[in-house]
């Protein structure tokens, strides 16, 4: 009856989406009266999952799941949550935690509630809250299958540490040809460098950058702060950047904790897709422009002058508080 | 091949969201909908492959009769017919339920759906249509090519892209990349004229029960005004984050 968690991992380590959904499984867990059993397959050390309230972890070790592939691990996930007898299933909101969930959520027979922002406001009937018309409402929806599937919101309950003992235990699910009816054939990743989902922090540039030979400018700042590249909707439809940097309710959403937007208007459609980030700074050369009324912190002034300002005065403050 | 495009009716992205009926239903008053832009980038790859590979193209919407001018739409921009299963889509499942019934029966090799809708956002119809009729998924698809039986299709994945090789029956969850922006097509007066003479088939739903049901919306709260900071003095801005937001 325990409330089943799965957690991402890669190359061997955690990732911080997956303690979240470990602490907010603890939330639901707490209040079922039941304890959180963690699935992992191929992932890290199992103490960490303890740490954030996972007192069972089942350890899938398989090299045949070396590669995310969205129905062989969600059939491992299937059979994990019948193991446990789970009635509720937590995931993230990753690329392929939405790849794997509809599969999941079919076999399971569960209601699936996409995008959820907070722990369940009851749990009879089963209400929880989630984002939709990207970030610009809230609905609260009942789930009224026996089995629920919850995908939690990047960044929306955090991390919160709930130390137990996790007791390990491997898990080896069964496996047919049919799950890996899709194959990988290959992958291209870029390789040390954040990526827009994992960023704590996002530092995206619009057209007021004028030409695509300005993002040294735009590297350079995200460099200093740890933070991944991106660029508003008419940016990558001109070519200056690739799509998988256009943020935007039509491009990938951001829930980064600071986001700044250099030379971006901020279009309702930009807004939307990246409004779920917590803080927001707006540098633009033009008073008027609506993101500021969507900021946090503005600064008018030409990003040209601004932003190598702002570079050097962040190194200062970096070589202070290292 | 034959090809089934899923087409949500979903309000334009420029829309103003507000609800209605102390906050329990969306108002659609003043608001323009249009083809989900997913489910766009979709149809127009379907064109290419008609083209390209002769393929019949039908495309498909579960909705009221308001959303008819959508499935009109799909049809001038070149789809061959038009299904409309005339129930409200309450939720993921039952849309993928009611979808999954037309495609068994109408033994569609390529279903191509939007990776989410811009309204609801759920990216579940796709892989639960795939689930429930047993065809293959790729998710997040940013290019597609068929080949007999065979197909290869790229899928983006978190700093990059991953390619991956299946079989027919295939479903994918699409996205901008499929094609270009610039590919999108405008329906010009002739694919107009001609939309009106294509057939638009209406199909009484399955009686399928939605397993999770909305009670109520809500509107995020106002935030609080933006604090400006003098371009002159940008380290002003680097003590606020450190000290008062606390995010570096």
């Amino acid at each position: 009856m325990s409330v089943l968690v799965y957690t991402e991992s890669e190359q061997g380590k955690f990732k911080k989406i997956a303690l979240e959904a470990v602490s907010y499984a603890k939330g639901v867990a707490d209040m079922l009266g039941t304890t959180v059993t963690a699935v992992s397959i191929n992932g890290g050390d199992s103490t960490e999952l303890g740490n954030y309230g996972a007192s069972k972890v089942l350890q899938v070790t398989n090299d045949k799941l070396a590669q995310f592939n969205a129905k062989a691990y969600a059939d491992a996930i299937t059979q994990a949550a019948q193991k446990e007898n789970a009635k509720v299933v937590i995931i993230s909101s990753s690329a392929n935690a939405k790849f794997l969930a509809p599969l999941l959520a079919v076999q399971l027979n569960a209601a699936y509630a996409p995008n959820v922002v907070a722990l369940p406001e009851s749990t009879t009937p089963f209400v929880v809250k989630s984002n939709v018309f990207t970030n610009k409402a809230f609905a609260k929806a009942e789930l009224k299958s026996e089995i629920k599937l919850i995908g939690l919101s990047k960044n929306a309950y955090g991390l919160r540490e709930n130390a137990v003992s996790a007791a390990t235990e491997s898990f080896s699910p069964s496996l047919s040809d049919a799950d890996f009816s899709v194959k990988v054939e290959s992958v291209d990743k870029v390789t040390g460098k954040v990526t827009i989902a994992d960023a704590e922090i996002v530092v995206s540039g619009g057209r007021g950058l004028k030409g695509p030979e300005n993002w040294g400018l735009i590297e350079e700042l995200a460099g200093v702060l740890g933070a991944a590249t991106a660029c508003s909707k008419p940016v990558s439809d001109m070519g200056w950047r690739p799509h998988s940097e256009h943020v935007g309710q039509t491009g990938k959403p951001v829930a980064s904790n600071l986001y700044i937007a250099i030379g971006i208007s901020g279009a309702i459609q930009h807004l939307a897709g990246i409004n779920a980030s917590k803080v927001k700074v707006v540098i633009n050369n033009d008073a008027e422009a609506p993101f500021f009324k969507a900021a946090d912190y503005g600064i008018v002034g030409d990003a040209f002058e601004v932003v190598p300002k702002l570079i050097e005065k962040l190194k200062e403050f970096k070589a202070n508080n290292a | 091949m034959k090809i089934l495009v899923c087409i949500s009716h979903v309000p334009d992205t420029t829309s103003k969201i507000n609800f209605k009926n102390s906050d329990t239903q969306f108002d659609t008053n003043g608001v323009q909908f249009v083809i989900n832009p997913n489910d766009e980038f979709g149809l127009t790859r379907a064109m290419w492959f008609k083209e390209k590979q002769g393929a019949a193209v039908h495309v498909i919407n579960v909705g009221g009769p308001e959303t008819e001018p959508t499935l009109r739409k799909a049809l001038a921009i070149g789809a061959d017919e038009a299904i409309r299963i005339n129930t409200a889509p309450v939720d993921g499942f039952f849309v993928a339920k009611q979808l999954a019934k037309v495609v068994a029966e109408g033994g569609y090799d390529l279903v191509i759906a939007g990776r989410e809708s811009i309204d609801y956002n759920g990216g579940m119809v796709p892989g639960m249509l795939a689930a429930l009729t047993g065809a293959n998924f790729v998710n997040n698809c940013i290019s597609l090519e068929v080949d007999g039986n065979n197909a290869k299709a790229v899928r983006e994945i978190d700093g990059g892209r991953e390619t991956l090789s299946t079989t027919l029956p295939l479903v994918i969850g699409g996205q901008k990349g499929l094609v270009e922006e610039s590919d999108l097509r405008i329906p010009n007066m002739r694919g107009i004229m001609m939309a009106r003479q294509k057939p638009l088939k209406v199909v009484e739903p399955d009686g399928a029960t939605p397993a999770t049901q909305i009670n109520a919306f809500e509107k995020p709260a106002p935030k609080g005004a933006v604090k400006m900071i003098d371009p002159e003095n940008v380290e002003e801005l680097v003590n606020l984050l450190h000290n008062e937001a606390k995010v570096i």
